[in-house]
């Protein structure tokens, strides 16, 4: 390679072409531009004249200069420029890159993808053989040294392990080295390892090693511990860095069962701090969601902590004594702990043996006295492996002998015969109160309401021991909650009732707390191998190496030994790979970064190389300088035929300008004109429509239709102007495909055999026209005339037209339909034709008729529909002078019935614009009397 | 004539080239509506009807000649002399070779085209002052009359073949008229003999020189073949701007000798451009004629 400043040239033997450029200048120069061929009878004239021997003939100096400067920077492009070029030397031999691919790796995979394909890519100029492996999965034999281009294809599969590699798979690998001699790339993750001197000293001995490492610091979290009854959570950070925020996302099922954040906490690092540590309080019904916690933003199985057990649900089994008291739930014994229990905690019944096999976290025994032997012999044994026997008093246990005169196992306390009662109606003192709890008690810190009353209880035997095992005291310092160690586990008795019969503790917020209290501090600490070992455990969710938590499908179990060796070492392996693993009901995660696991930056020998993990972009100008030696030649065409006369003629520039303008025109308005236009119109429109009130009916595609439905509304809105406050403007007709139906109260729709029906869309526009108020009438213009049980055409059009549409339960209009007097009192709808039939939604069938009223009580809202079939717009009609446009009827006959048909107009349109204030009760006196009269 | 299609390719063949003659002969009259016939007499004494004028008898007059009611009037005979009224013949030759189809911009007519127009519009003319009018070929000689215009329409329309034309005088009769119309910008040898040829056998006429204005003004640059319309000729220049002034020179030149060619024969010269009217070319076409007659 060439390097020439900023620029090098990786075919730099091409730009010997440029010495012929010289060699070109003359040659361009001694070509004459092509001759035009013209016919010419004056030739005859010329035959035998000389040219004057000029330079007129050559080829301009600028076109010249033109063409070398297009030619030169062919040759520059071919040349390979590239700018910011990485000298590089060339190495011999074949060469091995290595990458840990661990969970580290993931953060920044990418960017090693790249490194690995950049070392190959540069292996492959030097045509060096190269092998590419993996830490974390070892090629199982010799090293495959191929070419670079075989190995380019794959470095995009390549993938990082959610582990780190296995100590003795290095070692092995390490031993398998082929002893000639290779040179080494180490792309590392920057984590120290115990097995990478040996494996560094095993490559060195092989040829010189480079080291690429990340400078960024790996983030790691650490799974999250109880601690104080809040979530403890640490932010590992090997090597150190300057002082920063992660944050730490605790995600799991919301209520609804999706997958989302329910909490997150910053957690700080201090500059140069290694770990950074964070308290979260979550609330029982978060914490018992969570299924994981992740860094956010770091893409990394490290960054990742999968919950299991130990962020669950506790199991509680409750057991009563007196099961006899049916019904009475508020005196039931476990009423009040099912109810404070109930959403923090899964809640077992049944016989205590069953129980016991189900081996549940916590056992209350709400006042019973006493047990089998053997039942007792399990409850203790299961309590010596950690359970929390929680035991409330109550009148059985008073009454019994239990731990009376010798300690009971399954008490904390020795009891005094038969308890006492404070404030009853047969003693003198007055209920006590609790005293604040001690510290050291687990409930220390919690807030005592003033109400809590104790107004009896079981009295513990003074021991020497008792003021140990008290947790919770009344104000006169007898005991009210003792606790017993048994084993791992503990009993720990409540001295009152579980219910509200001996105090008020269960009614009050403190007992939820205490319980909460003592239920966090029986959470199972970290599994034993004991537990793990025997069952065998399936993967519910594995996490890859870039912290994605992925359902396990169909992997095969893992014995809990192997499990129990991985959870112990806290180093998942390819064999048990990071995620939660279930047996029966346990689940137990493994995750990458296990509570003991210490990371630490790795640290190199001083004379390895580290280098970091940028590639230099080397940008090739080769397109570029192709580009403007095209764009040049392409200048050069224009500047030949301009020489050579053949663009000479402007009439033919004009043109082509002219072409170009008005495509460059026509592209503009069909990009912007158009539509503008459109919104213009559709403005204009909305504004007529709004500006004043008006009638509108729905264009058929009829003409004769139309235009009679035009004349129509304009006749009936000229007699609302003269009757009525209603002043409509003119009548608009409405295109249902465009049209935007909201301005308009009254839709006339008269209904035709032909024209297609609406499209969906229109529809949706109608449906929601209909909903929000408005009212189409529905006009078949044919008086219903038909034979019976059959319809018109008109008829059977008007259902087809109407069955997408949202329309009620229909009826005819009965006679106390508020359109009957809305404005003017009627009874009949004529139009054209004098048909009784017309429809309308229909009234509830819960209304009733008032006494001595003579309409019923309808309130509802105003009809969507009116359908008939009378032809009003031709008897609203009018002409221009005032005239009617249509005969009605013959005689006075005939005039009383479009006098009716404009009355139902305008009732109809009352109707709509004041909705049903006409059926309120308040105008009946003024209605009767007009009917009366 | 021995095809079996004879027939109906003879028809096809007659009626395109018949196409032209209306428009042709049409545009020619409306032409020659421009021209306004004067006083259009022979005025001078000849074999007519028409009286011209009593002169005193000569003595190589023949007694038969002489008028006796006239000279009994007087003492000296008189000879009555009528109006000369023998129609004259006139030969036309309108150049039809390829280099007369050029026009040097499709708004201008061919020189042939306006060639033509004006040689049958003065036919019209002729033949509406009752001259013979034909062609130099000897297959149309000068007839009188309006078939005799058909026929002219319908030779004149037909192209020639060769870059460059020269006139044929075989059939020219003595002491007619000729109108020969080119741009002659051939070799000009055939054509002065034609001239010699024609004067000597006491025909006198007009040369009309038509001209392209490009011919005149030679508007062309850049590297640039020339060739003559049939192809027959060709040149090449390198710089075509540079020999304008010598292509002017030439032409010049060449004008100069038709002008000296038609002052030794006594003929007229004419130079029309195809970019000016056609009115003032047969304008004076039409007095070149008349001017022989006068004398």
């Amino acid at each position: 390679m060439l390097i020439l400043g900023p620029v090098g040239f990786t075919a730099p033997a091409l730009l010997y072409g440029l010495a012929a450029l010289p060699v070109l200048w003359f040659l361009l120069r001694a070509v004459p531009p092509a001759p035009v061929r013209r016919r010419f009878p004056g030739v005859a004239l010329l035959l035998g004249l000389r040219d004057p021997a000029a330079e007129a003939h050559r080829t301009p100096w600028w076109l010249v200069l033109l063409r070398m400067a297009a030619v030169g920077l062919l040759v520059l492009g071919f040349a390979g420029p590239v700018l910011d070029p990485e000298p590089r030397v060339a190495g011999t031999g074949p060469l091995l890159v290595l990458a840990d691919g661990s969970w580290a790796d993931a953060a920044d995979w990418p960017r090693r993808q790249e490194r690995i394909a950049a070392l190959l890519a540069e292996a492959g100029r030097d045509g060096r053989p190269v092998a590419v492996a993996l830490l974390t999965d070892p090629p199982p034999g010799v090293l495959p040294f191929q070419t670079a281009g075989e190995w380019a294809e794959r470095v995009a599969g390549l993938a990082p392990r959610p582990f780190a590699p296995d100590a003795r798979a290095v070692a092995a690998f390490a031993g398998r080295l082929p002893a000639t001699g290779f040179a080494t790339v180490w792309l590392a993750d920057g984590l120290a390892r115990d097995d990478r001197p040996e494996l560094l000293a095993a490559l060195e001995a092989r040829g010189p090693v480079r080291v690429i490492e990340s400078p960024r610091p790996v983030l790691a979290l650490a799974p999250p511990a109880f601690r104080d009854g809040a979530l403890a959570l640490a932010v590992l950070r090997p090597g150190g860095g300057p002082a920063a925020v992660a944050t730490v996302a605790a995600r799991g099922p919301d209520p609804s069962g999706i997958e989302r954040e329910l909490a997150r906490k910053a957690v700080a690092l201090e500059a140069g701090a290694e770990r950074g540590e964070a308290a979260a309080a979550l609330p029982p019904e978060l914490r018992n969601r969570v299924l994981r916690f992740e860094i956010a933003g770091v893409r990394s199985a490290g960054a990742v902590s999968l919950a299991d057990d130990a962020l669950r649900r506790r199991k509680v089994a409750l057991i009563a004594g007196r099961e006899d008291r049916e019904g009475l739930d508020l005196l039931s014994p476990l009423h009040y702990l099912r109810q404070a229990l109930a959403p923090v905690a899964d809640l077992v019944d049944g016989p205590l043996a069953d129980i016991l096999q189900a081996a549940p976290d916590v056992i209350v025994l709400a006042d019973v006295a006493r047990l089998p032997d053997s039942e007792a012999a399990a409850m203790l044994a299961w309590v010596g492996r950690g359970g929390l026997l929680l035991r409330f008093a109550g009148p059985r246990l008073a009454a019994s002998d239990v731990a009376r005169t010798a300690e009971d196992p399954l008490m904390p306390v020795r009891l005094r015969e038969g308890g006492r009662t404070l404030g009853g109606a047969m003693s003198w003192g007055e209920p006590k109160r609790l005293r604040p709890f001690a510290e050291g008690s687990p409930f220390h810190g919690l807030a005592i309401p003033g109400d809590v009353e104790v107004a009896a209880q079981v009295l513990a035997q003074p021991d020497p021991g008792l003021a140990g095992r008290t947790l919770a005291s009344l104000a006169d310092g007898t005991p009210l909650v003792t606790r017993r160690l048994e084993g791992e586990g503990q009993v720990v008795l409540f001295h009152v009732t579980a219910n509200a019969e001996w105090s008020s503790l269960p009614l009050s917020g403190l007992f939820v707390q205490m319980l909460e209290r003592l239920a966090v501090s029986t959470r199972p600490a970290a599994p034993a191998a004991a537990d793990l070992e025997g069952r065998l455990w399936t993967a519910e969710r594995l996490i890859d190496a870039w912290g994605r938590v992925d359902e396990a499908a169909e992997t095969a179990g893992v014995p809990g030994a192997a499990l129990a060796a991985a959870i112990a070492a806290g180093a998942p392996t390819a064999a048990v790979p990071p995620g939660v693993y279930a047996a029966a009901d346990r689940r137990v995660a493994l995750n990458v970064i296990g509570p003991d696991t210490t990371l630490t930056r790795a640290a190199w020998p001083p004379h390895i190389a580290v280098e970091g993990l940028a590639v230099r972009a080397e940008r090739s100008l080769k397109g570029l300088v192709l580009a403007v030696a095209l764009a040049l030649l392409l200048a050069d065409v224009v500047a030949s035929l301009r020489v050579s006369g053949r663009l000479g003629r402007p009439r033919r520039a004009a043109v082509a300008v002219a072409v170009a303008a008005m495509a460059v025109a026509a592209v503009v308005a069909g990009a912007g004109g158009g539509p503008a236009r459109a919104e213009g119109a559709a403005d204009a429109d909305a504004i007529r429509a709004t500006t004043r009130f008006a009638l509108a009916h729905v264009l058929t595609g009829d003409e004769a239709v139309d235009r009679m439905a035009a004349a129509g509304l304009a006749g009936l809105s000229r007699r609302l102007f003269e009757r009525t406050s209603v002043e409509p403007g003119e009548p608009i007709a409405i295109d249902l495909e465009t049209a935007e139906l909201a301005f308009f109260p009254l839709l006339y729709w008269p209904v035709t055999t032909a024209g297609p029906l609406p499209s969906a869309a229109a529809y949706g526009r109608l449906n929601h026209f209909l909903r929000t108020g408005g009212m189409i009438l529905f006009d078949t213009r044919d008086a219903d005339l038909a034979l019976a049980g059959a319809t018109t055409p008109a008829g059977r059009r008007l259902r087809e037209i109407a069955r997408p549409l949202d329309i009620p339960p229909l009826e005819p209009v009965p006679s106390d339909h508020v359109l009957t007097r809305s404005f003017y009192l009627i009874q009949e709808f004529p139009g054209r034709f004098a048909s009784r039939e017309v429809w309308v939604e229909a009234a509830p069938p819960d209304a009733e008729r008032a006494e001595g009223m003579p309409f019923r009580h309808l309130n509802d809202g105003v009809t969507p529909v009116v359908i008939g079939g009378n032809d009003w717009a031709a008897a609203w009609a009018l002409d221009a002078r005032g005239g009617a446009l249509v005969p009605v009827g013959r005689g006075l006959g005939g005039e009383r019935q479009r006098e009716l048909a404009v009355r139902f107009g305008i009732n109809l349109v009352m109707h709509v614009l004041t909705g049903n204030y006409k059926s309120d009760q308040v105008h009946v006196p003024a209605l009767l009397e007009r009917l009366g009269q | 004539m021995t095809a079996p299609a004879a027939p109906a390719a003879l028809r096809a063949g007659a009626e395109t080239l018949a196409a032209p003659l209306p428009p042709l002969l049409a545009e020619a009259r409306q032409l020659a509506q421009t021209v306004i016939l004067g006083e259009h007499g022979r005025r001078r004494a000849g074999l007519g009807d028409a009286f011209w004028q009593f002169r005193p008898a000569a003595p190589t007059d023949e007694a038969r000649a002489i008028d006796w009611r006239r000279s009994a009037r007087s003492d000296t005979a008189f000879v009555r002399e009528k109006e000369w009224q023998a129609a004259q013949s006139v030969a036309l030759w309108v150049d039809d070779s390829r280099a007369m189809a050029f026009a040097s911009s499709p708004r201008l007519p061919a020189k042939a085209a306006r060639g033509r127009l004006l040689a049958l519009a003065l036919a019209v003319l002729l033949v509406r002052g009752g001259e013979r009018v034909g062609l130099t070929d000897p297959d149309l000689p000068p007839r009188r009359g309006a078939a005799q215009l058909l026929r002219l329409a319908g030779r004149l329309a037909r192209d020639g073949a060769e870059d460059y034309g020269a006139p044929a005088v075989a059939a020219l009769a003595p002491h007619s008229r000729a109108l020969f119309v080119s741009d002659f910008l051939g070799d000009l040898a055939p054509l002065e003999a034609a001239v010699a040829a024609a004067a000597d056998r006491g025909v006198r006429g007009a040369l009309l020189h038509i001209l392209d204005p490009a011919e005149e003004a030679f508007p062309y640059d850049g590297r640039t073949i020339f060739e003559s319309m049939g192809g027959g000729l060709r040149f090449e220049t390198l710089k075509a701007a540079a020999l304008r002034d010598d292509y002017r020179d030439r032409l010049a030149r060449r004008k100069a000798r038709l002008a000296a060619l038609a002052g030794e024969a006594g003929w007229h010269l004419g130079l029309h451009h195809t970019d000016a009217p056609a009115a003032g070319a047969l304008l004076w076409l039409y007095r070149a004629m008349e001017r022989f007659r006068r004398c």
